[in-house]
């Protein structure tokens, strides 16, 4: 719906990507790993591979977490904005429709959070 | 000859507001008040407004003044005193920094909503009444201020409250609450401050934070809450007021009202986890647990007006029912998450104390055990170890509420109840359904929140880096101001104060 209004109310989103200086948002939630309270909001370059977001941004954010170094990269399961996603390991993000403000979801198979409790 | 007769408080009161208005004959009065109509709130009588208090301005002055006379006679001898340290403990005032900070600044943005829309009613009674309050919630900012500056004398994280208001990340919470609201229309204004949160919601924040005080030996702040409350009785009946003459003025109201009562309840509800945190974690001496607090002010007062409102055609609340399944998970939620990020605040975080833990899991039985205990023991073991655990990655934050997105779902308390959308083009993201939907319907709005987490990587915020950005932009004193409580300054002048030793943290653990 529109926004009701004493005139004509335009208005300019504040996030776009060209407001990031060549580098985009990327959303990163490792899921039942609630350690982290909220998703993680990484500054990454759209020209990456997903295997150097991951070595340079993912794992630093994670590592605090004792499961963190058991993640096998090879068997992390991926979803994109809500749907399961096969990336690829060489394509830049941004080429396999991993675009600004995407969320990545990773499950990590037999990783599960501690305590019986998704910490 | 006789003499003019005293008039009596009605006529006064008659003289003194309506009959101070008039009919304009050069001027048409939809150019007066041009922003009566553009919401679609259709007015048919302004005759039918009842005044919710009979105040005239003189005896106003004459009442704030006798209160006010009171008030810092008080605060006087509260200074004099150093009142400060016989406080429950020095962790409490973490709470005032939180409400300094967040809560303060509020009622000074409440003054200019109400200055603004007291300008924009036709009907003189509604614009009297705006008037009044605009002065009230000026005087209220102004002795919280008052009541709280005697602690920046000996506690840290209080010296620059309305710059850390404008740009601290969380506080952008509130923050962005009261500008969605200033940048409504007047009667959505009305509907979201007067209504959802001076008569809905205000317990839930008063109560808290005003007992809080008592419980926690901090008379300056106790006081402030007497002062405030005969104020606050005449904000709720305002609140209440604006909603019933809406309703009774035309049934093309009802469903533009039942909108945003819609929005404004979760828009509070989403504001007033910060509350149920403060409540359930940062008092030393609890009062009640939000949960209970949550049960009593809104379940059941809420659960009584909106049955009241049922005959207008008025439903409760759209997601009451997620609000309420939720009472038993945000307190831990939200504490968890300031603890993580108790690097970038500026007030401490700590692990509850075991009586604290004990006490945490007998009001929340179905959860706190089973979710948030094992958080806290973990995290309490890396601390021992000299591993404090911060979260150094940014979080993803709600486009509406810019809470991060922590929140859970009603029917799984372990995933998050994450949601997105993608409008022209954007992508936008939110911490649930219910703020997913404020969104939906006003997209243009929305889409222009300055997200703290997205200025700081927009490299808006003062730098790069994160301590460039507590330093330089939050006006945050690192190693003073935030961090754990255990090793803080506080902690060390508070032990000071009362002659405590400090523990050899190693032989007490064991």
């Amino acid at each position: 719906m529109a926004v009701k209004a004493i005139s004509d109310y335009t208005a300019v989103p504040n996030d776009l990507v060209e407001n990031f200086n060549g580098m985009q948002l990327l959303y990163v939630h490792w899921v039942n790993h609630n350690m982290f309270c909220a998703p993680f909001t990484l500054l990454v370059s759209p020209d990456a591979t997903l295997p150097e977001v991951f070595g340079s941004h993912i794992q630093p954010a994670t590592a605090p977490h004792p499961e963190s170094a058991k993640i096998d990269y090879e068997k992390i399961k991926w979803e994109l904005n809500g749907e399961p996603f096969t990336p690829s390991q060489t394509e830049t993000l941004v080429s396999q429709g991993i675009d600004h403000k995407s969320m990545l979801r990773m499950t990590t198979p037999g990783l599960n959070g501690l305590y019986n409790a998704s910490f | 000859m006789t003499a003019a007769k005293k008039l009596n408080l009605k006529q006064k009161y008659q003289y003194l507001t309506r009959n101070m208005d008039w009919e304009p004959s050069y001027q048409k009065k939809s150019d007066i008040f041009p922003q009566e109509d553009f919401e679609g709130i259709k007015i048919v009588d302004w005759d039918g407004w009842e005044d919710p208090f009979r105040l005239t301005m003189d005896s106003y002055w004459k009442y704030q003044a006798e209160k006010e006379k009171k008030l810092y006679a008080i605060f006087d001898a509260f200074a004099q005193n150093n009142g400060h340290q016989n406080i429950s403990d020095a962790r409490y005032v973490n709470s005032l920094k939180l409400f300094l900070t967040g809560v303060s600044p509020l009622e000074y943005a409440a003054f200019q909503g109400y200055s603004k829309v007291g300008r924009q009613f036709s009907g003189a009674g509604a614009r009297v009444a705006c008037q009044m309050q605009a002065i009230d919630e000026l005087r209220h900012s102004q002795t919280q201020q008052h009541a709280m500056s005697h602690y920046n004398k000996h506690f840290n994280g209080l010296h620059d409250a309305p710059l850390m208001h404008d740009r601290v990340w969380f506080l952008s919470v509130p923050k962005s609450f009261f500008d969605d609201a200033r940048s409504a229309g007047p009667f959505e204004f009305l509907t979201a401050i007067s209504f959802s949160f001076e008569y809905v919601l205000t317990n839930l924040l008063f109560v808290p934070f005003m007992s809080g005080a008592a419980y926690n030996g901090d008379m300056a702040t106790v006081t402030f809450g007497f002062s405030a409350q005969s104020d606050e009785a005449r904000h709720m009946t305002l609140g209440l007021e604006i909603i019933k003459f809406m309703l009774e003025q035309h049934e093309d109201n009802v469903p533009i009202v039942q909108k945003w009562i819609d929005k404004w309840f979760w828009r509070g509800f989403r504001l007033l986890s910060l509350v149920s945190m403060m409540m359930d974690y940062m008092l030393p001496n609890k009062v009640m647990s939000w949960q209970e607090a949550w049960e009593v002010y809104y379940e059941q007062s809420g659960g009584a007006l909106f049955k009241e409102l049922a005959r207008y055609g008025i439903k409760p609340p759209k997601y009451q029912d997620v609000a309420n399944a939720a009472k038993e998970h945000i307190s831990h939620q939200l504490w968890t998450t300031f603890y993580q990020y108790g690097h970038a605040t500026n007030f401490h975080t700590w692990i509850p104390k075991e009586e604290e833990m004990q006490w945490l899991a007998e009001k929340y039985p179905n959860t706190f055990d089973k979710y948030y205990r094992p958080r806290f023991e973990h995290w309490d073991a890396q601390h021992k170890k000299g591993e404090r655990f911060y979260n150094n990655t940014l979080p993803q934050l709600c486009q509406v509420c810019q809470v991060p997105v922590l929140f859970t779902k009603t029917e799984d308390p372990t995933s998050f109840s994450h949601c997105d959308t993608v409008h022209e083009g954007e992508r936008y993201h939110f911490c649930s359904e219910a703020c997913g939907e404020i969104f939906e319907d006003e997209p243009a709005k929305y889409v222009q929140a300055l997200l703290p987490v997205h200025q700081i990587y927009q490299g808006k915020s003062g730098g790069p880096e994160l301590p460039q950005v507590l330093t330089d932009y939050y006006h945050i004193n690192i190693g003073e101001d935030n961090f754990d409580y255990v090793g803080s300054p506080d902690e060390k002048r508070w032990n000071e104060i009362k002659g405590i030793k400090p523990l050899n943290k190693d032989t007490d653990a064991a």
